[in-house]
């Protein structure tokens, strides 16, 4: 077993843990800081796929950007919210838990069957990418050749994305405005 | 070189954690977890995917687009959840039943 593949399960088994750890606690903000851990789990899994500026944006938007907001909506909230938000879900096992559960598993099994069906026959682009040696590898110059990609094949959908980004901020500014201020 | 199956076992597992907290959840900031958990899971489907795709690079880009979404949708989320509470005075989705007060 290389050094690779070590760190590769030490990473999905933080993720895959701290995420089931997160959906089990009672206490919010501790699920909430647990949240932390998964997300730089994550990013240390998509540096495996040589994904390494989808990482560092990664931990720049989600925990630099999405968890201090959540941490703020939950901690600058007034008390009755934040001790509607610290009951609990119902006693563990409930029927509506017990239910979810079920469900969520039941979707693991059919992907994982669907997983090994699939093993025998990959995608026709994915075997000839094997065969032709064209995947990225990790002496290639990944984040100059997204800047050029973002540039020129993929700059609508860039460009959608700022509007879209602008009309969030406003959309979302609009809506935490208090009642009767202008 | 980690296979792709790794990649996918891994991101299946991280995707039911996230259903099973969207379904089972009565708490509407830990629905916005379970949903981000799920988009995480998609995004790291899009990077395992897109290593096999040098040409266009379509997997990574796409991944950057997903994780702008997400951060988008949380922001939105957040407030309407202040909101719907400060109507409501609850954020259990099962008590919001009605669309005008």
């Amino acid at each position: 077993m290389t050094l690779e593949e070590i760190l590769f399960y030490a990473f999905s088994v933080l993720a895959i843990v701290s995420a089931l750890l997160v959906v089990s606690l009672k206490n919010t903000a501790r699920a909430l800081f647990l949240f932390f851990i998964v997300l730089f789990a994550m990013a240390g899994l998509y540096l495996f796929a040589l994904a390494d500026f989808v990482a560092i944006t990664q931990i720049m938007v989600y925990v630099g950007g999405v968890l201090i907001l959540m941490i703020f909506a939950f901690m600058l909230s007034n008390k009755a919210l934040l001790q509607d938000l610290q009951q609990t879900s119902g006693e563990f096992l409930s029927l509506p838990n017990w239910q979810s559960m079920l469900l969520a598993l039941a979707f693991l099994i059919i992907m994982i069957t669907a997983f090994v069906e699939w093993q025998t026959e990959a995608p026709i682009w994915v075997e000839q990418a094997k065969a032709q040696g064209t995947f990225i590898k990790a002496t290639d110059n990944n984040i100059k050749q997204l800047g050029f990609k973002f540039m020129t094949q993929y700059v609508l959908p860039f460009e959608i994305i700022g509007i879209f980004l602008m009309m969030t901020l406003i959309g979302a500014a609009h809506l935490s405005r208090k009642d009767g201020q202008p | 070189m980690i296979t792709l199956t790794h990649f996918l076992a891994v991101s299946a597992c991280i995707f039911c954690i996230g259903l099973y907290a969207v379904l089972s959840k009565k708490n509407a900031i830990m629905i916005l977890v379970g949903i981000e958990l799920m988009i995480n899971a998609a995004i790291l489907n899009f990077v395992a995917f897109g290593r096999y795709d040098k040409i266009n690079y379509g997997g990574q880009i796409f991944a950057l687009f997903a994780i702008v979404l997400a951060a988008a949708a949380v922001a939105v989320g957040l407030a309407l959840i202040l909101n719907v509470y400060r109507h409501y005075k609850s954020i259990n989705p099962d008590h919001i039943q009605e669309l005008k007060d």
